[in-house]
């Protein structure tokens, strides 16, 4: 063996980088375990609940029985018009900063704007859809005011993935287009966004997830505890899944057990679902690259 | 001798990247139909050049051009359309560029940017091009694969058919040969020389035996100055008038 | 026209082309105008987050606040009909206790996770690692808020035997959770960052993977696994949904993880609902919002600063 052949010294280091070794992979597991037994209770005690009909029915008596249907219809509604909203403005500003941007102070501003977008504390961005969109634009506790309040908040991802999509189409390529006198904008039409489509795909099903799961936001800009029938419009309130299992866990007497667990992991089963899209997406991808 | 207006006539040029001088007070005179040779040293401003010939500062805000370019007796510094001018003028690259598109669309990129539509027309000129490069005889029956996965030397010969789709004027080439096999080198020189017949071409490289093979005249740039432009087979026999050239062509430093 | 036409045709019928501009032209100046626009509004978007804060708080935080009281003051009194008081001192110690905890859960564990991804796992491992801690990252907040209440609040009464389980200590620790895998992706981020010749070369001199780590690594990495632990601080600090349902949300300066406070965030979460737009209490979960938008925003401005020092020692 060759270990024999060692000197104590070696001995030394190789039990040391076994321990160290040792001791990281369990912070890396005990990182994760925790969370995957939460899951499992979750598991365990909201699929008792869950059926066909938990899906399709309206919450009847005060909320202690009967589905999540208006729930769920509500936050597809709010997603829909929120990324209506973020995607357009998202994408362009991405652009702006991929291609056409100079090194200077504004895009070091625009730069920090975005981070603070993405770190300003939720319940902030709250006040500020109920202070702009609710009040002084008028649109009342609304779709509207809900949607563009999350917009807001989930602009910094769209924007963050589709920069490093863009980035990612080699530089040469524009520097072709150029040369055969495309123009910026056609360079990029035609050669840039069709080779980051799917990257920027996989940042707005990240933002799609991001925005069915806020709470905060929404709770005084157009979700509603209750309502017995679903959004006409985008002027109407609406239920929400987020906003329906915080109302379920806190505020509602007598509610079953099963019900906010059913309510929970029906609402982490979208989320999670979504990011696992983004990220089999992305994987799939980088897998099977044009150039 | 050439003794027609020049095609291209360059006065006083000098480009910088920020602080860094790649260029500085150039003249020089580009005749119709010859192929003008540019040799030196790398970093000795050749490629600032053809990037200011093409008006590429407009999309880099780092660099800044100074001096008078005049294409045709008109002076390209203060043109208002600058894609009108680089549709006259095509570019080839040191390192192949394919598109990430189909060999088709590669080579009908940029008659479509020029507003032709009809799918004849669009055929006529990629297979005419495709031809011309040297390209036809191994694609043909694949125009829908994509340009970018073609190999090196294949990929060279596509961006040469792509800049000759745009029916330029001028046809800059930058160290073509760098990434691509002396076969397929020989092959591209080949149709040079054809194209010389129609079209006025800018060969930079850094093989000196390639513009003695190719190049009517020739410029020595070295350390961002033009040492001297001299007909080709002058320079290479001898008559030179600055010892540096001799120095360069005969291989003592490089 | 050019100042430059020649004489004859060819030259000005190319002078004339080279200076219409066409269609393309116009189109590209458009859309340049339109995404310069789409890149500004971000400023615009975080100046009316500021702005629109403030318009409502304005009014309070100029006329009926006492700001001695504001910042000094344990009484959070704001329905009190004779005399409400508008004390923060008991939430910020609150937020204060519940994100010191949730640091003292998430800094050690996501440090060792990102160290263990970036450093020792290779392969399959390390990509399955990323995609969970990817994953943990993406549940929401009031998910985690329902598990602080309905999971960690009877494990915590049972275990040990006190008579609420909805504390800093539950707050703290599903805080922990959440922040931690965010903290994890920047801190292994911030370890990839460092040069593998910086390892090779201390390698090449005979040090072990554990001293290259420690001696190398880690010191290299500094301003980044610093900017990830801020991150993390910012996180915890402007949570809202999770700490409101798991902290007891009881007014209160803690003396023990035991106990239950109440956050700033929560806090206007929780009573926003019943106020009316230009009462006093409106005016101070308003005047709330700003003191928050503030500190985040110096929180991220410092993380900013850290980061870019990092580019400058490159």
């Amino acid at each position: 063996m060759s270990l024999f052949a060692r000197t104590g010294l070696d001995e030394h280091n190789r039990r040391v980088e076994w321990l160290v070794r040792t001791l990281f992979l369990l912070m890396t597991v005990l990182l994760i375990i925790p969370v995957a037994l939460i899951m499992g209770i979750l598991i365990q005690r909201g699929a008792p609940a869950l059926s066909w009909g938990f899906l399709t029915e309206v919450p009847t008596n005060g909320m202690t029985a009967g589905g999540i249907f208006t729930a769920l219809i509500g936050t597809v509604w709010i997603v829909a018009v929120a990324l209506l909203a973020s995607v357009p403005i998202g994408v362009a500003a991405a652009v702006y900063l991929s291609e056409y941007a100079p090194d200077n102070w504004l895009t070091r501003a625009i730069n920090l704007a975005i981070i603070n977008l993405a770190g300003v504390p939720s319940i902030v961005h709250a006040l500020f859809g109920l202070g702009a969109f609710v009040v002084f634009f008028g649109f009342g506790r609304s779709i509207l005011a809900a949607s563009l309040t999350l917009a807001v908040m989930t602009l910094p991802i769209v924007i963050v993935a589709t920069r490093e999509s863009l980035q990612a189409v080699p530089h040469a390529f524009r520097e072709a287009c150029w040369n055969m006198g495309a123009t910026r904008w056609q360079t990029i039409r035609r050669v840039v966004l069709p080779n980051s489509i799917s990257g920027i795909l996989t940042g707005v099903i990240l933002e799609v997830s991001r925005t069915a799961g806020e709470t905060a936001p929404i709770m005084f800009t157009g979700a509603a505890a209750f309502l017995p029938f679903l959004p006409q419009g985008v002027l109407d309130q609406t239920m929400a899944m987020s906003l329906h299992l915080y109302v379920v866990s806190t505020q509602v007497p007598d509610v079953p057990d099963a019900l906010p667990f059913g309510v929970a992991l029906v609402l982490i089963s979208m989320v999670l679902v979504m990011n696992a899209t983004s990220i089999a997406f992305r994987i799939y991808l980088r897998n099977k690259r044009k150039w | 001798m050439v003794d027609n207006a020049p095609k291209l006539s360059v006065r006083n040029l000098s480009v910088r990247y920020g602080d860094k001088q790649a260029l500085n007070g150039i003249s020089l005179d580009v005749f119709p139909n010859e192929i003008f040779g540019i040799i030196g040293p790398a970093n000795s401003g050749k490629t600032s050049f053809l990037r200011a010939l093409n008006r590429m500062e407009e999309f880099d805000a780092n660099m800044t051009v100074e001096g008078d370019i005049l294409f045709e007796g008109q002076d390209i510094t203060a043109i208002r359309n600058v894609y009108a001018l680089r549709r006259k003028v095509g570019v080839v690259f040191p390192l192949p560029v394919g598109l990430p598109m189909s060999i088709y669309e590669n080579v009908a990129f940029a008659p479509k940017l020029a507003g032709i539509k009809k799918k004849a027309e669009l055929d006529e000129i990629v297979e005419r091009c495709l031809i011309r490069a040297a390209l036809w005889d191994e694609v043909k029956d694949r125009l829908d694969a994509l340009g970018s996965l073609l190999s090196g030397g294949q990929q060279q010969r596509l961006t040469i058919a792509r800049a000759l789709s745009q029916n330029p004027e001028l046809l800059l080439l930058d160290e073509f040969s760098i990434a691509v096999d002396p076969v397929t080198t020989m092959r591209i020189e080949d149709v040079l020389k054809e194209l010389k017949e129609e079209i006025t071409i800018v060969l930079v490289t850094n093989l000196v035996q390639q513009a003695r093979r190719l190049a009517d005249r020739t410029a020595f740039f070295l350390e961002s100055e033009l040492i001297e432009t001299a007909e080709t087979e002058e320079l290479f026999s001898g008559v030179v008038k600055d010892q540096r050239t001799r120095d360069y062509v005969e291989g003592r430093f490089g | 026209m050019p100042a430059d036409v020649q004489g004859d045709h060819l030259s000005s019928s190319i002078a004339t082309e080279l200076n219409t501009r066409g269609w393309d032209w116009y189109v590209d100046r458009i859309v340049s105008i339109g995404v310069f626009v789409g890149g500004v509004s971000a400023i615009i978007f975080i100046i009316g987050i500021f702005v629109f804060v403030t318009r409502e708080g304005l009014d309070f935080a100029l006329g009926s606040l006492d700001l001695k009281e504001f910042f000094t003051s344990i009484n959070w009194r704001p329905t009190s009909e004779r005399n409400p008081t508008y004390g923060i001192l008991a939430l910020m110690t609150g937020t204060a206790s519940v994100t010191g905890l949730a640091m003292l859960v998430a800094v050690p564990f996501s440090l060792g996770a990102a160290i263990y991804i970036a450093e020792f796992a290779s392969g399959r491992t390390r990509e399955s690692l990323k995609v969970l801690v990817e994953l943990l990252a993406a549940i929401p907040s009031v998910v985690w808020g329902f598990i602080g209440m309905s999971i960690m609040n009877p494990l915590i009464i049972e275990m040990f035997d006190v008579p609420v389980g909805l504390s800093v200590l539950n707050a703290g620790v599903i805080l922990g959770l959440m922040a931690a895998p965010i903290m994890t992706t920047i801190a292994e981020d911030a370890l990839k960052a460092v040069p593998d010749s910086y390892r090779e070369a201390a390698e090449a001199m005979g040090a072990t993977r554990w001293q290259v780590i420690f001696k190398v690594v880690l010191p290299a990495a500094k301003h980044g696994l610093m900017a990830a632990i801020l991150l993390g601080v910012g996180r915890g600090f402007g949570e809202t949904m999770a700490v409101l349902m798991a902290s007891g949300h009881a007014i209160n300066i803690p003396t023990s993880p035991f106990d239950s406070v109440r956050a700033l965030t929560a806090t206007i979460a929780a009573e926003l609902g019943d106020t009316a737009r230009g009462s006093d209490h409106y005016g101070v979960l308003f005047t709330l919002g700003i003191f928050l938008f503030v500190i985040t925003f110096i929180i991220n401005l410092i993380a900013d600063v850290v980061v870019k020092g990092v580019g400058r020692q490159k």
